[in-house]
């Protein structure tokens, strides 16, 4: 693992245990930096314009003159905030999803903390999140960041049901709650990885493909919810509610929830790449293994964990440029009416299969 | 005795609870400009709409007074700015009906063209923003992508983009550029699929219905009541329009239809029905356009323009019908060379009128979604 592969490179544990718990992180930026370029420019040519272009090939420098801009930009607060709160809510937002990435396993090796409760610490520590959002909503003291706060706290709190209800049906088959062992079972090839029935054989692993296929689109379908993409980001609707929860921040707190909100995008789809898509485990084997040179097979592996993480987060972007935004009551119906349900269902049924 | 019992089951709430005053603009990005509405919710249900006007007044009214009749032209302009060319053209139509003359047969047919032109330009911007109010950007850039190639039409013919002082009392600033109906053919080629591809993409979405079907349902003899006209009244099943109804300038010699909400979707009247509305009458424009190149006579433009505007002691109201709805000027002479009084029936700021009927009981979310659909513009609520 990555702790172990530095302790011996530095012999130190504080040492390696910092770059074990920064790396995540600078994936993160130079992740969010990679993503925001990109939303822009999918969105530009999805609405026949061209985008940033100016800074640097093609624009790619857009999102670091924008950084700088908000690290210029004086750090305004209304007279009237709860001041601890107002302050703490950004870091705690993006503490959330930081703290996502210490069980998401990038490659065999490159993983933060190999946790046996991996997608339930997971699943846990993203509730942070919510509390953050809510201290945000009420701390600015504005009537749309709170009710931009309390949308986001239903929102996100409702969809963790059908997410959790369909994680628990792969890990009823799987029999582990580690995503490292989970990554791990879904290696060779493409037919056995999750959403293809895993890695049984035989008629349990037929019967469970359609399924797999039902859990895959519910989680998919509330992940989206939960980071409040379209078509759920009604928490800040901008036509609405201007900008929602963070309408009073300005500078370094706004990038954080900025940046807590594209890490989110990339945790989740990470999430649902692992449970379903193989996780790191390459469609069609490794050319380290094919050449004989081992320690490029964890280098691959990292490549395909992020390829189908930027897909999914690809998709996200492809929905939010094409779809209008539900309302508030529409969502809570789509959950409660037919996610849950759906869930409900798909899990009972892949219980009877696996026990039988 | 019956005193006491009535005492004994008073109720006294425990909790007090009032509702949330919610303060929606003139800073707002949904509110289309710098209108103030101050929502009564619970929770978040609506129980009251009052909207706050005037943070554009520019007393053009005022203003006309101390003008002659040409300089009052590009004050029109400004008043719905999205649809210069019609304000103009019904301040036009008012004055030579109070003058009493006749203008060439080729002026009137320019005119309806670039009104129409106008129209269609008018509902893009009304169809692109709702879809935006609605979370939809990408049909809000593909529209303003097509309006940006009508404005190129009248950028050519008369220089401006906005606000374009070409119609005039008589006659047209400027004729028509070489190369203008060749240009406008071409838009309407290019244009046709694009009303299909706004279909696709936004007018049968599920989830546009979902928000916009049932809601803010405007019944007719409701409508009537508050006077509404335009997409609006057609929106909710009342085949009423200007053109048709009480004909001006030269479009008795067109064809074309009135297309009216039928409840699609469906109520009659909802929002879906208004955006219908507009996406059909951009139809219908694109066919009186067509028609009027076709039949576009010769001659001059500028040979009937007055050169000295003195109308004698009268009154005249002319109405036309604008993107939004009825648009009608009062113009009082008392024989001098400015209007003794100039009173402007604007459509927007009639239509606006309904907001608190329409929005009642409706959630925040549906105000944005209503206010669209009544497609206002406080250039012209507030005069």
């Amino acid at each position: 693992m990555m702790y172990d592969f530095f302790l011996d490179l530095f012999g130190n544990e504080i040492l390696a245990a910092i770059v074990t718990g920064v790396t995540p992180l600078l994936f993160i930026l130079l992740f969010v930096l990679f993503a925001v370029w990109l939303e822009r420019k999918v969105s530009a040519h999805m609405q026949d314009r061209l985008g940033p272009m100016r800074t640097g090939w093609h624009g790619w420098l857009q999102t670091i003159a924008d950084l700088l801009k908000l690290i210029q930009k004086e750090d305004i607060s209304a007279s009237a905030n709860d001041k601890p709160l107002f302050n703490l809510a950004p870091i705690l937002v993006f503490a959330g999803s930081y703290a996502a990435f210490a069980a998401i396993p990038f490659s065999s090796y490159f993983i933060g903390s190999n946790l046996d409760l991996g997608i339930f610490f997971i699943i846990g520590i993203s509730g942070l999140v919510v509390a953050g959002i809510l201290m945000a909503g009420w701390a600015s003291n504005n009537k749309y960041s709170l009710l931009g706060a309390m949308r986001a706290a239903a929102q996100i709190i409702s969809y963790e049901i059908p997410t959790i209800l369909v994680v628990l049906t792969v890990v009823m088959i799987t029999r582990t709650l580690n995503l490292h062992t989970l990554s791990e079972m879904q290696t060779g090839y493409i037919w056995n990885w999750m959403i293809f029935g895993g890695p049984g054989t035989g008629l349990e692993k037929f019967l469970l493909i359609p399924l797999m296929f039902i859990g895959f689109l519910v989680i998919y379908t509330s992940t989206l919810a939960e980071v409040n993409r379209t078509p759920f980001d009604i928490p800040e609707a901008e036509s609405e509610l201007v900008s929602g929860y963070h309408t009073e921040y300005s500078g370094m707190k706004f990038a954080m929830f900025f940046l807590a909100e594209y890490a989110n995008m990339y945790a989740v789809s990470a999430i649902v790449s692992a449970l379903f898509l193989g996780g790191y485990q390459s469609p069609i084997g490794y050319l380290g293994n094919l050449i004989g040179v081992s320690w490029l097979v964890p280098i691959e592996q990292f490549f395909w964990f992020t390829a189908k993480g930027a897909f999914f987060v690809f998709v996200q972007m492809w929905l939010r440029w094409t779809l209008p935004r539900l309302r508030v009551d529409q969502l809570m119906a789509l959950c409660w009416k037919y996610l849950i349900p759906i869930a409900f269902v798909n899990l009972i049924i892949v219980g009877l299969i696996t026990v039988l | 005795m019956s005193f006491e019992t009535n005492k004994s089951i008073e109720y006294k709430p425990v909790v007090k609870t009032e509702h949330m005053v919610l303060n929606m603009g003139p800073q707002h990005p949904s509110t289309h400009g710098v209108l103030r509405l101050e929502l009564e919710l619970e929770g978040e249900i609506i129980t009251r709409v009052i909207p706050h006007i005037g943070y554009l007044h520019r007393c053009f009214e005022k203003h006309a007074e101390a003008m002659t009749y040409p300089q009052v032209v590009p004050y029109t302009d400004r008043m719905d700015y999205l649809a210069s060319m019609g304000n103009e053209f019904g301040y036009a139509v008012a004055v030579e009906r109070l003058l009493g003359i006749q203008v060439p047969e080729r002026v009137e047919y320019i005119r309806v063209i670039m009104a129409e032109l106008q129209r269609i330009a008018s509902h893009l911007v009304a169809l692109g923003t709702y879809g935006a109010d609605i979370g939809a950007m990408t049909p809000f850039l593909f529209c303003f992508r097509d309006r940006e190639m009508i404005l190129s039409l009248f950028e050519m013919t008369c220089g401006a983009r906005l606000l374009y002082n070409y119609i005039w009392v008589g006659g047209l600033s400027h004729d028509l550029h070489p190369d203008f109906v060749r240009k406008t053919r071409d838009f309407c080629t290019y244009f046709k699929p694009k009303i299909k591809e706004l279909n696709d993409l936004l007018t049968y979405n599920k989830i546009f219905i979902e928000r916009t079907a049932n809601v803010g349902v405007l019944p007719l003899d409701t409508a009537i009541n508050f006077g509404i006209s335009g997409p609006m009244l057609r929106g909710s099943g009342l085949k009423w329009d200007l053109r048709k109804d009480d004909p001006y300038s030269v479009y008795h010699k067109f064809d074309f239809n009135i297309p009216v909400g039928e409840g699609k979707v469906g109520t009659v009247g909802d929002c879906w029905d208004r955006y219908w509305v507009r996406v059909l009458e951009m139809e219908e424009s694109l066919k009186i356009i067509e028609q009027a190149l076709d039949q576009l006579p010769e001659g001059d433009v500028t040979s009937a323009i007055p050169k000295r505007i003195k109308p004698p002691i009268g009154q005249v109201y002319a109405r036309v019908e604008n993107p939004r709805g009825e648009l009608g000027y009062f113009i009082m002479s008392d024989g001098n060379v400015n209007p003794f009084r100039v009173k402007v029936r604007a459509p927007s700021f009639v239509n606006l009128g309904v907001m608190d009927v329409l929005c009642r009981g409706h959630m925040v979310a549906d105000i944005i979604a209503i206010l669209g659909s009544v497609d206002i513009v406080l250039g012209e609520v507030d005069r």
